[in-house]
């Protein structure tokens, strides 16, 4: 037992778990533990909007794989957080946010910057911790990084009063803790085990359908097993990006609105779909009710709750995906032996690779997102980290740029959050500071969080920002052309900013290419430069994204655009 | 969980078992208000174990919303144990006041016979309203107050279901 203050706690407690860095502004409600961070064996990194911190401590705990850490004061502090909260939230990700509160005592009385955020924040965290005393903060911090981290994970708030911050007493570090009702499922379930293995024995047409929960878990040689062994197809969902070498021999890519035009021809094709660590998504499937039909589905995923919430399936193997492949490649490879490569479903996904490759034009312009997204594959490292900004450049992201090292690309793909990249693609830089670390991004989406800028060069994070620029919301634009007869509203940025001077501004750099050799040269530039480098490259704000799965079809309603 | 043909308006008792403190009413109703689901009644109290409280929540949902209701409340980390009860081997019992309005002697005297066949108890006699209790299940309640609706109910409050499963199963 240790005499220290409820703030001190907090950081030791953290530091107890690990943490090494955290994202933050500070405000009047969590002075005592900004205070508390001097001499701290933290390390802090000074934010320029609450937003970003959030995001950042995704960006971080997506490549580290354990809780990012971020910190905001009461009020308007906690709300600019609980866009990145529910980011994170929406793509299961392991953030603890820890949130200023005004004392017990103002609590409830309206106070200055005083904000509900455990009610404002319920619907987009795991969980949420509100300490009265300061003893309980120990524990309390604990339980927020277990619940956290483990199951599906997500983020989890702890808000803490002021004065419960300042209040000093003995604490106790507990080493284990337990609550009573979490308990996550970690091995594979076997009760249905035998009937996936037969459905999948049976199957003439079997696909993986791979979504983020094989990111999360890890399961990335588990999931190469399977494939190899049954010799089929695999696809993910726009999350499960990456979770599959995508230059795999059998690799298809994702699926989804905006996905590959032959991955969702050939799901439907399909007979037997194993859904691993995927939810059914709208994004990914299109209509609930016509994906699947007539096909055996086998889903698996750690979360029970999402058994039958979006679709019915014939087998549910409830576990931690990696345990559960691991079992049945086991089980699988007692009753077949490996299949061979020269089999009709995979001459199917070759003559659909082939004639998509063939059909689909680029749009014709020196640079194209394309051509671009091509070209940064072709310098990037196979372990480069590489996320996205959300809209077109998300999509195009999606589209034509290949994952090779399992587990190296991520993006805002639940929630879809604009804004979200480049923050983001900080933290992953701060999980792995020796990897290149790109933002693919639009202008529109890069506008909301660029004075991120500041951080980068100041707390050295030199990232790129591969800006894909058409001075345009151009997905919003998109749909106006194809849904609303090309009647443009709100679209429009006008050439404003100029993100050349805006790099410069911050102190970063700003390179502006005009040709596919000079965005060559500007991507080596920027891979060897210490500071932050946006690249401006100029996209035709008429380049639309195809192929394009209009939203309330389904995936055979596919328009390739071609 | 994956039956094709799922019949719909079915009536559930669902019981959970909840850690007592503060938020958990909260947490549950703000889950129930965003995944949609429809909730009859909810009663909440204590129990044999001074930190658990017990839920019980009735429910017409469809087998499938109610897979996912089940499923949703286990995932709350404040929710310790959830079941559906089965109607048939379950006690459950709601109590409601019934306030009507009866000025004439006739009135009165009906009301009270009522009252007394449905093993009611008279709380509260006025000049010009008696008030009822009625302990039972939900249909009784309801076959209760269709037969005095006609003399004018003033004002009603029903508890909602209290359930427990019979014997010694749970």
């Amino acid at each position: 037992m240790v005499e220290m203050t409820g703030a001190k706690a907090l950081i030791q407690a953290l530091e107890k778990e690990g943490t090494e860095i955290v994202f933050g502004l500070p405000g009047g409600a969590n002075l005592p533990i900004y205070d508390a961070l001097v001499g701290a064996n933290l390390r802090h990194v000074l934010v320029r909007h609450e937003q970003s911190a959030a995001h950042m401590a995704d960006g971080y705990a997506r490549i580290k794989r354990k809780a990012g850490v971020c910190f905001a004061t009461s009020g308007p502090g906690a709300t600019n957080l609980i866009t990145g909260i529910a980011t994170a939230y929406a793509d299961s990700s392991p953030v603890v946010a820890v949130t200023g509160q005004v004392p017990l005592a103002m609590i409830g009385k309206d106070a200055f910057q005083e904000t509900d955020i455990i009610g404002v924040a319920n619907p987009c965290t795991k969980y949420s911790f509100q300490p009265r005393v300061a003893t309980e903060i120990p524990e309390m911090v604990k339980k927020a990084f277990y619940i956290s981290e483990s199951g599906r994970p997500g983020p989890v708030l702890v808000d803490i009063p002021k004065d419960v911050q300042q209040a000093t007493a003995d604490m106790k570090f507990p080493d284990l803790i337990k609550v009573r009702g979490y308990n996550p499922v970690v091995d594979a379930d076997l009760s249905d085990m035998s009937r996936a293995v037969a459905l999948l024995v049976k199957a003439e047409r079997p696909i993986i359908m791979a979504g983020g929960g094989v990111i999360l878990s890890g399961a990335f040689s588990e999931l190469q097993a399977l494939a190899e062994l049954l010799m089929i197809p695999v696809v993910t969902t726009f999350k499960g990006k990456g979770a599959f070498p995508e230059n795999h021999p059998l690799a298809m890519g994702p699926i989804g609105m905006h996905g590959h035009a032959e991955a969702n021809k050939i799901i439907l094709e399909a007979d037997c779909i194993v859904a691993v660590g995927a939810r059914f998504s709208d994004r990914s499937v299109g209509r609930f009710d016509e994906f699947g039909k007539g096909m055996s589905i086998i889903h698996m995923d750690i979360d029970p709750a999402e058994i039958g919430k979006n679709k019915s399936v014939d087998v549910a193997l409830v576990g931690d995906v990696k345990s559960s492949l691991r079992t049945l490649v086991k089980l699988l490879a007692k009753k077949i032996a490996k299949r061979s490569a020269d089999n009709p479903w995979l001459k199917r996904r070759k003559e659909l690779v082939q004639y998509y490759a063939e059909t689909l034009k680029d749009y014709p312009r020196e640079i194209t997102a394309r051509k671009s997204l091509k070209k940064l594959r072709e310098l990037l490292p196979a372990n480069g980290i590489v996320t996205t900004e959300v809209g077109q450049c998300q999509m195009w992201a999606s589209l034509h740029f290949d994952v090779i090292s399992p587990g190296t690309f991520f993006s805002s793909t639940g929630l879809g959050t604009m804004g979200f990249g480049f923050p983001a693609s900080i933290g992953a830089k701060a999980a792995a500071p020796k990897v290149p670390v790109v933002d693919i991004a639009g202008d529109g989406s890069f506008n909301m969080t660029e004075n991120s800028l500041a951080v980068s060069v100041l707390d050295k994070f030199p990232v790129i920002v591969f800006l894909m620029n058409n001075y345009m919301l151009g997905m919003v634009a998109q749909w106006q052309r194809t849904f609303y007869n090309r009647r443009y509203s709100g679209v429009h940025q006008h050439s404003c900013p100029d993100y050349v001077k805006i790099a410069d501004a911050y102190g970063a750099q700003g390179i502006r290419v005009g040709s596919m050799q000079e965005l060559d040269k500007a991507i080596k530039t920027a891979m060897k430069s210490d500071v932050a480098t946006v690249i401006d490259i100029p996209i035709d704000p008429d380049e639309d994204v195809y192929p394009f799965v209009a939203p309330g079809t389904g995936l055979k309603d596919m328009i390739t655009g071609a | 969980m994956a039956t094709a043909a799922t019949q719909s308006g079915s009536w559930y008792i669902v019981t959970a078992l909840v850690e007592n403190k503060p938020g958990v009413l909260f947490r549950v109703t703000n889950l129930f208000r965003a995944r949609n689901f429809n909730i009859e009644s909810i009663t909440v109290g204590s129990t044999e174990q001074k930190d658990l409280s017990r839920m019980t929540i009735t429910t017409n949902s469809d087998e499938k919303t109610l897979d996912q209701l089940v499923k949703q409340l286990r995932k709350l980390i404040d929710v310790v144990e959830v079941k559906v009860l089965d109607t048939e081997k379950t006690v459950y019992r709601e109590l409601a006041l019934i306030k009507m309005t009866a000025v004439d002697p006739t009135t009165r005297s009906e009301i009270i016979n009522y009252a007394t066949i449905f093993r009611g108890n008279i709380l509260d006699i006025g000049k010009e309203t008696i008030t009822v209790e009625i302990t039972g299940t939900p249909d009784k309640i309801d076959a209760f107050k269709n037969l005095v609706e006609h003399y004018g109910i003033a004002q009603l409050s029903r508890t909602g279901v209290s359930a427990l499963p019979r014997g010694v199963e749970l």
